[in-house]
This record gives structure tokens, sequence and C-alpha cells, in this order.
């Protein structure tokens, strides 16, 4: 009786837990439309996640296509299909790891940035002040950091597809004896353009995921540094594994026919 | 505005944390334009009595009025419109780290009422220069400014939306007692040239005698006794004498866990 008693109050803590985040989504998302708009604000926040993070993102993104390219070559040599590299790379970029990789990266940086940021601002009553000075925490914190999370990461994949994908033309052209201009043709003729819009569909998703979980963790972050240093790892890892569960659902709903 | 008129009036108010009654039925009217201060131990509610009538919190039960108009469940927009009327001093002073001290000092004119970011900052040099800071503070950071000068930012921000209410919650915590003696002359002063209504909590009964017209004293999530500053030496209520006084025996009993 007892064990049944616990499961359904992790049940019903979730469901809590749930609501709380959905009424936290909503209301966030309609400041993003009422005035009035801190524009500074969501310029200052789209500097933050798109220019601060492009250098992770392309590092990572690189490393990235150049280990793509090494491993599909190693694998498709056993079949003698060594000719679908290229395609294996600009696809798996452009559709998977570019926007995954991305996600992850910025996931690391900026969510537990936010987390941590919002979370001082909480434990310091520096909210509580917003609130008394008239200026809505909903609207001027969380809002500039959904609208440039859901606008900047789809900029960065651009980029990280770009790189990873030139990264792979290199290891490719450079170790594997690849004619450059035959690579380029394979590269461009198998894409597509929903291959492409898919990556960017995601990216935008994630971008909002991320900002979305680092200010809800950090807003409702409780105590002092240990609440904080609470806050910025659970923006962290439930960014990181959302990321992952609204891959699956993204490519099912792209890709499933 | 008249003297005398109940500003704030607070009835039946409760509120609970889980187990923890914190409020338990507290009565308490504050009158237009007078200092009323309210003490008691940590730990006995005098935050959250403010964090309710700023609507910071939400009460479990009970009325709050603020020139007659009930705030308990009130819409979002007429909760902003109602927090237009108040300034608050935070015990931390709750600057904001990310801007420099005169942004602090205008973000209720910027942010709140949409000045124009030049006047606000004319605005905010007054404000500083009125709580004894020279312009060149303006631009530094809060982090570079000792605890006494952030108090004074706090005040200066308080005052700078020229509010109705200013709530001053425990403003000489951490300073030492010249410094607090400063800030409560700033407090008193400031207050005085607004016009304005003040209710400060503390614990610090020199900062009490000094700004207070009327005390009030909470103990178990209740006001027991409220008075003009004048009597509370005499107020024949064993709970504030032995407050006031400081002393361990008596019948107030420091709960060791909130």
């Amino acid at each position: 009786m007892n064990f049944v008693a616990a499961v359904g109050r992790v049940f019903l803590a979730f469901l809590e837990a749930t609501g709380r985040l959905a009424l936290f989504t909503g209301a966030a998302v309609a400041y993003c439309f009422i005035p009035p708009f801190y524009f500074r604000l969501v310029g200052r926040q789209m500097i933050d996640i798109g220019y601060y993070s492009l250098p992770v993102v392309g590092m990572t993104a690189a490393f990235t296509g150049m280990v793509l390219a090494l491993q599909s070559y190693t694998g498709f040599h056993r079949f003698e299909a060594e000719g679908a590299v290229a395609t294996v790379v600009v696809l798996s970029m452009t559709r998977e790891l570019g926007p995954v990789m991305a996600g992850l990266m910025v996931a690391g940086r900026i969510g537990a940035a936010m987390a941590a940021e919002i979370g001082t601002m909480r434990v310091t009553e520096q909210i509580d002040a917003l609130t008394t000075l008239s200026a809505n925490p909903l609207k001027y914190l969380v809002a500039p950091r959904l609208i440039a999370g859901l606008t900047m990461l789809p900029l960065l994949v651009v980029v990280a597809d770009i790189v990873g994908v030139f990264g792979g033309f290199v290891v490719s052209v450079s170790k594997l004896g690849f004619n450059p201009a035959a690579y380029l043709k394979s590269t461009f003729d198998y894409l597509e353009r929903m291959d492409v819009i898919s990556g960017l569909v995601k990216a935008a998703v994630f971008g909002f995921i991320i900002a979305l979980m680092g200010c809800y963790a950090g807003y409702n972050s409780k105590g002092g540094a240990q609440g904080v240093g609470a806050a910025t790892t659970t923006a962290v890892v439930t960014a990181s594994v959302l990321i992952l569960c609204f891959n699956y659902i993204i490519t099912e709903l792209f890709f499933s026919r | 505005m008249s003297e005398g008129r109940v500003k704030i009036s607070v009835r039946d108010l409760h509120k609970s944390f889980g187990r923890k009654v914190v409020l338990d039925g507290l009565n308490l009217d504050m009158n237009a334009r007078e200092s009323l201060v309210v003490i008691g131990g940590s730990g006995s509610g005098k935050s959250v009595l403010i964090k309710c009538i700023l609507g910071i919190l939400t009460p479990d039960s009970g009325s709050i009025k603020i020139d007659g108009e009930e705030t308990v469940g009130i819409s979002r927009a007429a909760r902003e419109r109602v927090l237009k009327k108040f300034g608050m001093l935070f015990q931390g002073s709750a600057l904001f780290d990310s801007m420099p001290v005169w942004e602090n000092v205008a973000f209720g004119l910027i942010a709140g009422r949409g000045m124009d970011r030049k006047e606000a900052k004319k605005i905010a040099l007054e404000k500083l220069a009125a709580v004894g800071l020279p312009p060149e503070v303006g631009e530094l950071s809060p982090a570079e400014l000792s605890g006494g000068m952030q108090k004074r930012v706090a005040l200066a921000r308080a005052i700078a939306v020229q509010p109705e209410v200013i709530f001053f919650d425990e403003p000489t915590t951490g300073l030492d007692p010249i410094m607090a003696d400063i800030i409560d002359g700033l407090i008193v002063t400031c207050v005085k040239r607004l016009g304005a209504t003040a209710l400060s909590i503390t614990h610090d009964m020199v900062s009490t005698r000094k700004i207070a017209d009327r005390v009030a004293m909470i103990y178990e999530g209740k006001i027991i006794w409220d008075g003009p500053v004048a009597k509370i030496d005499n107020s024949g209520n064993a709970y504030v004498d032995q407050f006031i006084h400081g002393k361990e025996d008596g019948p107030i009993k420091m709960a060791v866990r909130s």
C-alpha cells in the first residue's frame, strides 16, 4: 500500500511540475507579444546566444564533420560505396548533427548561464525588486531570452551546417583522396530543401527549449548558492534531455512516411 | 491626500508555507503620511507581510486594501497599476549588478514608466545627490560600492519614482552604527520631503526610535501591540518589553528552526 502511495505521490508531483512549467511557458510566450517591448535586452541576448556561441558551435561542427567523413569512409569502404561519403556528411549535418550538437553546446553554455543569472537574481531579491519597480519579471527577463533563443539557434545551425560540411570536405579531399569538384557535386546533388528546413525547425525548437529551461530553473531557484547551483544543473540536464526527445519527435514529423 | 486617512488596511491576513503558519489573522492599518515601524523577531513574518501587501506573495486568505481598493486577487494589470504607488528598499539592497548605479536608480523611470533614458539619468543623478552620493558614483557598478553606499543607492532608487508609499525592509541590517544612523537620517528626510507613507520592518530598536511615528509588534503571525513610538517604553506588554530590551527571559520563546 505504501509503495502504491509513493508512486502516486511521485506521479502527482510530476503532474504538478508539468502544470507549473506549462503555466510559466504560456505566460512567458504571451509576454513576447504584449508591449512594452525591450528591444535593447533582446539585442543583448541575441549577441550572447548567437555571436558568443559561434566559436564553440563552429569548433564542434568542424570536428563532427571531419569525424563523420572519416567514419563513413571506413564503413562504406567495406562495400565499395565511398562515393556516398559526401551525401552522408551533408545529410547528417543538416538533418541531425548540426542542430543537435549546436543545441547541446548552447544548452551547456547559455542554459547554464541563464539559470545562474536569473537564479542569483531570485535569491538576492532582484526579481522582487523588478516587480516593485513596475517591470514584470517575465516580460523583462524571460521574454527577451525566449525570442533570442528562438531566432539565434537557427542562425547558429546554418553556420554549423556550413562548417561541418566544410570539415568533411577538408578531410575527404586532403586525407581520403577525393576529387574536390566531385565531392562538392555529390554534396549538393542529393541535398534537398527539406533537409535544411527540418534542421532549422529543430534549431528553433531547441533554442526555445534552452531559453525556457534556463529561465524556468533560475526563476524558481530557492535558497542560496546551493539553490543556484541546483538550478544550473537542472537547466542543462532538462534542456539536453528535451532536445534529444524533441529531436526524435520532429524527425518523426518530417521524415516518417 | 490628507494626513490620518487610512492608506493601507490589512484584515485577517493568513499565510502559511506548508505546515508553517507565518501570518495568522493579522490586522494592521497604516495612515497616510505616517511612518510605521513593524518590529518582531527573525522569522516572525515581517517580510512576508510586506511581500503580501506588494503582491509578491499571495496570501491564503484575508483582505489588503490600498486607498480603499481591495488588492487580494486583483488582475496582473491592476497589480502593476497599484505598484506604481510603491517604492521599496530591500534588506540586501537588491541592486541590479548587470547595470551601472545610475541605471539602477533610473530603472523604475525607464522600464516602469517609459521615460527617455537621458531624462531618467538626470533625475537619477539628482536622487543620488539627495542621498549624499556624487555623480561619479553613478557610473560605477554596484559591486564596486560598500554596503552603506549600496543602501544609499537602494534608497535613491526607492524614491526616484516619487512613490506614495515606501517600504523599508531591515534598512540598517549589516551596517555599522554610524552608517546605520546616517541611513536612518536619510530615510526620515526623504520620506518627509516626499510626503510619503512609510512602512519599515526592523528589529533594530535604535533605528525604530529614530524613524517611527508609530510602532507595531508582530509575534506568531499577529500584531500584539500597536502604539505611538513615545509609548513603547511603557507599553505594558510583556512581549514588547522583552523584545525592546533584548532579554532572554520572558514570554517570547525564540524558535530554533524556521
